[in-house]
């Protein structure tokens, strides 16, 4: 049999795929890929990558506090961004904190896309009273703010667990803006469901005998899940930004391990004797992912939508 | 129907809460109590009934608003709450005109000269409004008109006028000036999401028919656009400004950290940092109760807007 006749591997398909040839044609959609792909790269290999350890106390040296970035006056090759307080170099404290941010953000997404996409398979392909069950839990989500939530949780597990380790604080908190995020995808899986499921291939199903449970998991869910990917990236930077907000306002992750929120919290007290750089560096770089995540789910929704076409 | 039941689902999770903080006779009485003295305390404060009792109980003073000494203050919870809400009210209502004033029309400009270079800035700019976290907007605008240019305050609510319970900052320029940062700061997101609204909604109104035939009437484009287009699009623009309004009084919690504002979000974040159960029970009851309110609200409102849906109640139709 020749090479021709076979089916198209899953990359040639991929490389022929209509979504890599509008990424192609869109330079927003490149150059944000670009730019959240080097955070990405910096948070994922901060350890090699950062030229010195935020994290490592004994390094620290408070001659060197306070130092303004390279190209001011004062500031020195060795820490390009300048040094916070306790003479931390802003750089490596940027890349460690992009790492827990991250870590936080795409955990919490993780979560509620599993919690909202297995409830709203239920709600959709069960119906009845399930239905009536979750779709009114979701209302009632929808009518508070999401930040509210995450803190409202968040504070409650501070007061529950109040000498906790740093895992479970980290557990708290990623399970706080995991609860505020899982309803947008309960109702929109529950909306594909409820389309999907009258269809044959779930009645053939069905007359041979195939469970409920697999029919869902087997049938169903691979055809709702193109939304949710849409979703699900833009939910990465609302993850990004709330965890970054509790951080801020100090109900966020641990001290000892400090993420972009804590870094401008920090640096927030230095603001007023002038020493910008502490805060300002931190939130261009939250800014920074939070714009190119989006940038990127926004562009991934149109090129998505066969109504654009 | 639904609001009851959000009421009382908020009201036992706040009232979980007290189970946390350990056993309040203990704490009370120290550790030389008696039984006998324990027993009594624990009837006395009805520690001694059923969870439903308890509970109920709980309701009961709650609607009165009471809700015990903060731990941390030791004053009353009401009499905090009372001080810290006049701060909050005034804030997220000088964010919300602010947002309305500026965003409708800068929103209906952005629709009418769609694709000229300063609507496109207008959206660009828009775009950055809502990526922007909160407080990082107040620690530029901080950093800005406090540090660098001096202008303005940026901390506290300065001396504020008490009007018999009511403490205001609008009636002096000294308070007034402190409230511009803040108010800004809390505005931004909306006005960013009512710009893109009002855009979205105009353009869609202005391909309709009746648009189109409001045209060929001979009625200029200034009828068209404002007497016609611009009073559909209001609808929804109601619908969610109202809702907002309830996210504006949440996000002022971050506002309120970022200049020391003391309203009640600021009084919330430090019972969170302290774990002063009380107050967060009592924060948590009545944000809910804004928010049932607010919901109501705006489904009243809608209703007043939207012609059709009243012809729909005549018919018997339910709201």
């Amino acid at each position: 049999m020749s090479a021709a006749s076979l089916p198209p591997s899953r990359w040639r398909r991929w490389l022929a795929s209509d979504l890599l040839y509008a990424f192609r044609r869109s330079p927003v959609a490149m150059l944000a890929s670009a730019i959240a792909a080097a955070c990405i790269v910096c948070a994922l290999f901060a350890p090699q990558i950062a030229p010195h350890n935020p994290l490592d106390l004994a390094s620290l040296n408070l001659m060197d506090a306070l130092q303004p970035p390279a190209w001011e006056e004062g500031g020195s090759r060795t820490f390009l961004l300048g040094t916070d307080g306790q003479g931390r170099d802003i750089l490596s404290a940027l890349f460690y904190g992009a790492r827990i941010s991250l870590f936080v953000g795409l955990s919490a997404v993780l979560l509620s896309v599993a919690v909202g996409v297995s409830l709203g398979l239920m709600a959709g392909f069960l119906g009845g009273r399930v239905d009536a069950l979750i779709m009114r839990v979701c209302d009632v989500m929808l009518s508070f703010p999401s930040i509210l939530v995450a803190l409202l949780i968040d504070g409650v597990g501070k007061a529950v667990f109040k000498d906790a380790s740093d895992g479970l604080a980290f557990g708290v908190l990623i399970f706080a803006i995991a609860l505020t995020g899982w309803v947008q995808y309960a109702r929109t899986v529950r909306g594909s469901t409820l389309v999907e499921r009258n269809k044959e291939y779930v009645q053939a199903a069905r007359v041979v005998g195939v469970s409920s449970l697999r029919i869902m998991r087997r049938h169903v869910l691979p055809n709702v899940l193109g939304p949710v990917f849409v979703l699900a990236t833009i939910q990465v930077a609302t993850a990004i930004i709330t965890e970054a907000t509790l951080s801020f306002l100090g109900v966020g992750v641990p001290q000892t391990s400090p993420s972009l929120g804590t870094l401008i919290r920090v640096g927030n007290e230095f603001l007023f004797s002038g020493e910008w750089w502490i805060t300002i560096f931190p939130g261009a770089m939250l800014v920074l992912i939070a714009l190119s995540v989006n940038l990127l789910g926004d562009w991934l929704r149109d090129a998505l939508n066969p109504r654009l076409k | 129907m639904q609001a009851l039941l959000v009421m009382l689902t908020v009201a036992l999770i706040a009232f979980s809460l007290f189970q946390f903080v350990g056993d309040p006779v203990s704490n009370l009485l120290g550790q030389e109590a008696t039984q006998e003295q324990r027993d009594a305390l624990r009837k006395e404060l009805g520690l001694d009934q059923s969870f439903v009792a308890q509970f109920a109980a709980f309701v009961g003073n709650a609607v009165q608003g009471e809700f015990g000494l903060s731990l941390k203050q030791g004053r009353k919870v009401s009499t905090l709450i009372a001080e810290a809400f006049p701060a909050t009210m005034e804030l997220a209502l000088a964010a919300a005109v602010i947002a309305l004033t500026v965003g409708i029309p800068l929103g209906v400009y952005a629709a009418l000269r769609r694709g000229r270079p300063l609507a496109q800035l207008v959206m660009a700019l828009s775009l950055l409004g809502v990526s922007l976290p909160t407080f990082l907007i107040g620690i530029l605008l901080i950093m800005v008109f406090a540090v660098n240019l001096q202008w303005l305050p940026s901390f506290g609510r300065g001396e504020v006028i008490d009007l018999g319970g009511w403490t205001t900052g609008l009636l002096k320029w000294e308070t007034l000036r402190h409230l511009i940062l803040p108010a800004i700061t809390l505005s931004l997101f909306q006005l960013a999401l009512i710009l893109r609204l009002v855009r979205a909604e105009m353009l869609e109104v202005l391909r309709t028919d009746y648009i189109k035939f409001a045209r060929a009437r001979g009625l200029s484009e200034r009828v068209v656009h404002f007497g016609h287009a611009l009073r559909n699009t209001l609808v929804p623009v109601i619908t969610i400004t109202g809702l907002q309004l309830g996210s504006l009084i949440a996000f002022a919690i971050i506002t309120e950290q970022v200049f020391q504002w003391p309203g009640m979000g600021l009084l919330f974040i430090q019972a969170v940092q302290f774990s002063d159960i009380p107050v967060m029970a009592a924060y948590l009851c009545l944000i809910s109760l804004i928010f049932v309110v607010i919901n109501l609200a705006v489904d009243l409102l809608y209703f007043a807007v939207d012609p059709r849906l009243r012809i729909d109640d005549a018919k018997g139709g339910h709201l």
